[in-house]
């Protein structure tokens, strides 16, 4: 296990420090402590090592994380795990806006509250949300699925691509093009299952499933109120 | 009984393609979309003209004495700053937007002129990576194939706030244009029109820019330039913010800039033209006691070599042309004439990139339309361009007496017009009078 | 750009510590506004038909006790001046728009920063920490205080673009984020009778909302009425004579968090800013919702 101090050596040192680790590194465990809301925390990691953090990261943890699994323990800022490719980001308390945005492989899972446009823009990443999530959530999200087990904000899934969205507690309001759609067995089973992954608790059977009802795919005169 | 012509009085408030375009949209009920840049008549750089060598000024000789035209682009924060042999730059076009072949024909004549392509609003294309030896990557609002291996193979980073054709819209690709590639590299589904978003998902304001820009150089472990675009409106501001925010070198795209699929009435009618823009932007710099320190590139309706000398004259660093690099592959040539027709207009008048059915194979997925674009022939077209551009600015600046072409300076230059003098501050040929301005020093 | 702060302490027995807290608040926003930084602290009630304003004069040996001299014979009234850098809060026995027309008349090279019954204005350029050591914030006792921290786009010479805007007695507004039809407010406003001192966006808000309350709205009145009236982007908090107010527009693409507890509620641009406030770790801690008017009183 290494430690790295932020407030000693900076967050610059510890970056750089975890992209040159080798591919076969046996240094595979890191804490970071005193991260004090520093922005950029482990981003950018390519190789399946885990780095936990100590206290609350600032905006862009973990940011286009491959492979490597980061856990907050503590509040995250803006844009966490924005673009991950693969790997797992967790969060245990909450996570500010655009948590997830463009997302295109991996889990980021937040323990506590996501902010605004959780999801934004999501290309593939899953996202399991043990609170609730803000207005504009899952904006033009394109691929993925997002499990919010409590609420979810205005405008869910404003411009919705193909993401899934799955919410078991209350919707405020659905956003233009998306609408509810059938929970069947297979899609209970896929939320039991990314439950199970997150760890976190929730009866698949009380979700509610939206999707997009495609029809702002194509430009439609008819569709003009929309725009 | 035949029409006496000499009745026939156009309106100017309401001329041909104004009535064309309120018939179209009766019938249609949606705005026009369409490829291209401004074509209305703007001040630009024509209109500001060279005090060439005389008396008072030696020029230099062609040829044998040397007029340098290397730029370095990066020197504010990056290890590895970008060198450039000439200051003319290939902008950001998306593959998508531009078929495989275009993009590979850009790479290879960028690279044999010592210059930069530019990816697009559709991520980095394995040719195009291959192909360039120096290669821009753009984070723009859509994030679409947003990659960090690629980011980290990029040369430099461009981050785009908006572009010239369009500044405060978001990218647009026509459904035609959405083929099994182009879908897979965006994660969208063939064949829908694709809407991009127009701000960035995770960052708005210049306060969260400056936090972006970090997490990038964080990523990318400091190396690489970040250079930030904006689409010019109010320049001065843009570029002071984006100084502040930390790029290594601004991009600034004025108004003609060109576009692949965008609503006319945005093209046309938002964003001011690049003459005046240059300016402002090279004012916010100095202002900030940064310029050269921090670059600035220019683009929107850079044509030949004078506008080149024109836009480094007035304080630029390097220009970066889109619309006259697709027109060195072949765009608007009179060939395969019939395909022209078929879309409704004639060489030389064709804007039809969003139909994806370009005839000379630039900017189309269609496998037939893109073989009429050869690769080597490409590239050969736009060196040879790049060739005449760097020379004619070459010849312009030993005309003023200049060993390198960044020695040019605003007083080399005179206004032909009382707009062009007032929006490039340079004085009105003949008097020392710059409208808006005290005379004098 | 910017990053604002504001804290409101609910329960008295912290009211010592006001300036400990809002300092470490303050610098944890030095990121995003390196430049030059803001205060206003609600604390020391002059009496009633009295007033307090803080004015501003970059001359360090300005005759600030003079001027006070002048002042109080003009108005005949006991005038109070405690200097501190380059600002003077001035204490006035007697009423702050009979004090504030006598300065503008009489000294108009002074800037009068805030005025009204508790509230103090500092503003100067340079690091928050920096800002905060110069006015002896740290020791500062009061109810509540928000600040500001900038990142100015032109040459950083004057504070003239600083925040908070004062547009009314004891009221004064922070805004990160961007206002897109103030040039058009602002010219209704003057038509209104309000003077501007600056073209910034967020002095036309804070002269708007003081408009507002004017016209007799109550705060949440006034807010609510922002939400019509202002385009654009936007978290304001805001400070009156009781409390403090935090707004965001209805797209709400600049940051804000909010914590509150049964002793405080603050709230910051990020959460690095309330990380160190008492029992922060049992604080209900959330982003305000688009268009949603949050305010906080002391009665």
């Amino acid at each position: 296990m290494i430690t790295v101090d932020i407030e000693e050596s900076g967050v610059r040192d510890l970056n750089d420090r975890l992209h040159k680790l080798p591919a076969d590194t046996n240094q595979r465990a890191w804490r970071v402590i005193n991260p004090k809301g520093a922005h950029a925390l482990a981003c950018g990691l390519t190789i399946p090592i885990e780095v936990v953090i100590e206290g609350h990261a600032g905006y862009y943890c973990a940011g286009m994380n491959k492979e490597a699994t980061v856990i907050v323990n503590g509040h995250a800022g803006q844009g966490l795990a924005e673009n991950i490719m693969s790997g797992e980001v967790r969060v245990k308390g909450n996570a500010s806006q655009a948590a997830g945005a463009s997302g295109h492989g991996g889990l980021l899972v937040i323990e506590g509250d996501a902010s605004a446009r959780c999801g934004i823009s999501m290309k593939g990443v899953d996202i399991v949300v043990g609170g609730s999530v803000g207005h504009m959530s899952a904006f033009m999200a394109q691929a993925g699925n997002l499990v919010v087990c409590g609420d979810a904000g205005a405008s869910l899934g404003d411009s919705l691509y193909e993401a899934r969205l799955y919410v078991q507690g209350g919707v405020e309001s659905l956003g233009a093009d998306c609408v509810e759609k059938k929970m069947t067995p297979h899609h209970i089973a896929k939320v039991d299952r990314l439950l199970a992954r997150a760890g976190l608790k929730g009866d698949a059977k009380r979700f509610r499933r939206y999707g997009s009802a495609r029809r702002l795919y194509n430009f439609h005169v008819d569709h003009a109120d929309a725009y | 009984m035949s029409v006496d012509p000499r009745g026939l009085r156009p309106s100017y408030s309401f001329p041909q393609h104004v009535l064309a375009e309120i018939h179209r949209a009766a019938d249609q009920g949606l705005y026009e979309i369409r490829g291209y840049g401004a074509k209305r008549h703007l001040p630009t750089f024509d209109d500001l003209v060279f005090l060439g060598a005389s008396v008072s000024r030696y020029p230099l000789e062609g040829y044998r004495e040397k007029c340098g035209t290397d730029v370095t682009i990066g020197t504010r924060f990056a290890k590895k700053p970008i060198h450039l042999k000439i200051p003319i730059t290939i902008a950001g076009m998306s593959f998508g937007a531009l078929g495989a072949n275009a993009k590979e024909a850009l790479g290879r004549a960028a690279t044999a002129m010592g210059t930069s392509t530019t990816t697009g609003d559709g991520g980095m294309t394995e040719e195009e990576r291959r192909s360039s030896k120096t290669l821009v990557y753009q984070v723009l609002p859509s994030r679409y194939g947003m990659n960090p291996d690629d980011l980290r193979r990029a040369d430099a980073i461009e981050v785009v706030v908006g572009q010239g054709a369009k500044p405060g819209g978001g990218g647009m690709l026509l459904g035609m244009k959405i083929t099994e590639r182009v879908a897979k590299m965006r994660t969208l589904p063939v064949g829908i029109d694709q809407r991009s978003a127009c701000r960035h998902p995770d960052w708005t304001g210049p306060d969260d820019l400056t936090i972006k820009i970090q997490e990038i150089r964080e990523i990318t472990d400091w190396e690489k330039p970040i250079y930030v675009k904006v689409g010019a409106t109010r320049t001065r501001y843009d570029v002071a913010l984006a100084v502040k925010a930390g790029a290594d070198a601004v991009v600034v795209d004025g108004m003609q800039g060109g576009t692949a699929a965008t609503q006319d009435v945005f093209i046309e009618h938002a964003g001011i033209p690049t003459l005046p823009a240059v300016r402002l932007a090279v004012e916010a710099l100095q202002e900030l006691d940064m310029h050269r320190k921090v670059q600035l590139i220019v683009s929107g309706g850079i044509r030949s070599g004078a506008d080149v000398a024109k836009a480094l004259a007035l304080g630029a660093d390097a220009v970066s042309i889109g619309v006259a690099a697709m027109v060195a592959l072949g765009c608007n040539r009179p060939m395969f004439i019939e395909d022209y027709h078929a879309l409704g207009t004639e060489p030389g008048f064709c804007h039809h990139c969003h139909t994806g059915k370009c005839p000379v194979g630039v900017t189309t997925q269609v496998p037939e339309l893109q073989s009429r674009l050869k690769p080597e022939q490409g590239a050969r077209w736009l060196k040879n361009y790049l060739t005449v551009m760097t020379l004619e600015a070459q010849t312009l600046a030993r005309a003023c007496g200049k060993s390198h072409v960044h020695n040019l300076e605003p007083d080399d230059l005179v206004a032909l017009t009382v707009e062009a003098a007032a929006m490039a501050k340079v004085p009105l040929a003949g008097t020392d009078w710059i409208p808006g301005q005290k005379s004098g020093y | 750009m910017c990053g604002i702060v504001g804290l409101f302490l609910k329960n008295p027995a912290l009211r010592p510590s006001l300036g400990k807290h809002i300092k470490i608040m303050l610098i944890g926003m030095t990121d995003r506004g390196p430049d030059s930084a803001g205060i206003a602290v609600y604390h020391q009630p002059v009496g009633a038909d009295s007033c307090k304003l803080t004015a501003f004069h970059a001359d360090r040996h300005y005759h600030w006790r003079e001027v006070g001299g002048e002042l109080g014979e003009a108005l005949g009234a006991e005038v109070d001046v405690d200097v501190k850098a380059n600002h003077a809060v001035i204490k006035v026995a007697a009423g702050e728009s009979a004090a504030r027309a006598w300065l503008k008349e009489h000294h108009p090279e002074l800037r009068i920063m805030g005025y009204g019954e508790l509230m103090e204005v500092y503003k100067d350029m340079g690091l928050p920490a920096d800002v905060v050591a110069r006015y002896g914030i740290e020791a500062m006792e009061g109810s509540h205080a928000i600040g500001h921290t900038r990142m100015a786009t032109e040459s950083a010479v004057t504070t003239e673009h600083s925040h908070p805007f004062t547009a009314a007695p004891d009221m004064c507004l922070v805004h990160n984020g961007s206002l897109s039809n103030h040039n058009n407010l602002r010219k209704w406003l003057r038509h209104h009778g309000h003077d501007f001192e600056t073209d910034n966006d967020s002095e036309v808000a804070a002269r708007y909302f003081a408009h507002r309350l004017g016209e007799g709205a109550t705060l949440a009145e006034a807010l609510e009425a922002g939400l019509s009236d202002l385009d654009g982007f936007y978290t304001f908090t805001m400070g009156t004579r009781d409390g403090f107010a935090v707004l965001r527009d209805g797209i709400a693409c600049k940051p804000a968090v909010l914590a509150e507890t049964d002793d405080w509620v603050a709230m910051a641009s990020e959460f690095r800013s309330l990380a160190n406030l008492p029992g922060v770790d049992k604080a209900t801690i959330w982003e305000p919702k688009p268009a949603v008017v949050y305010t906080w009183s002391l009665q």
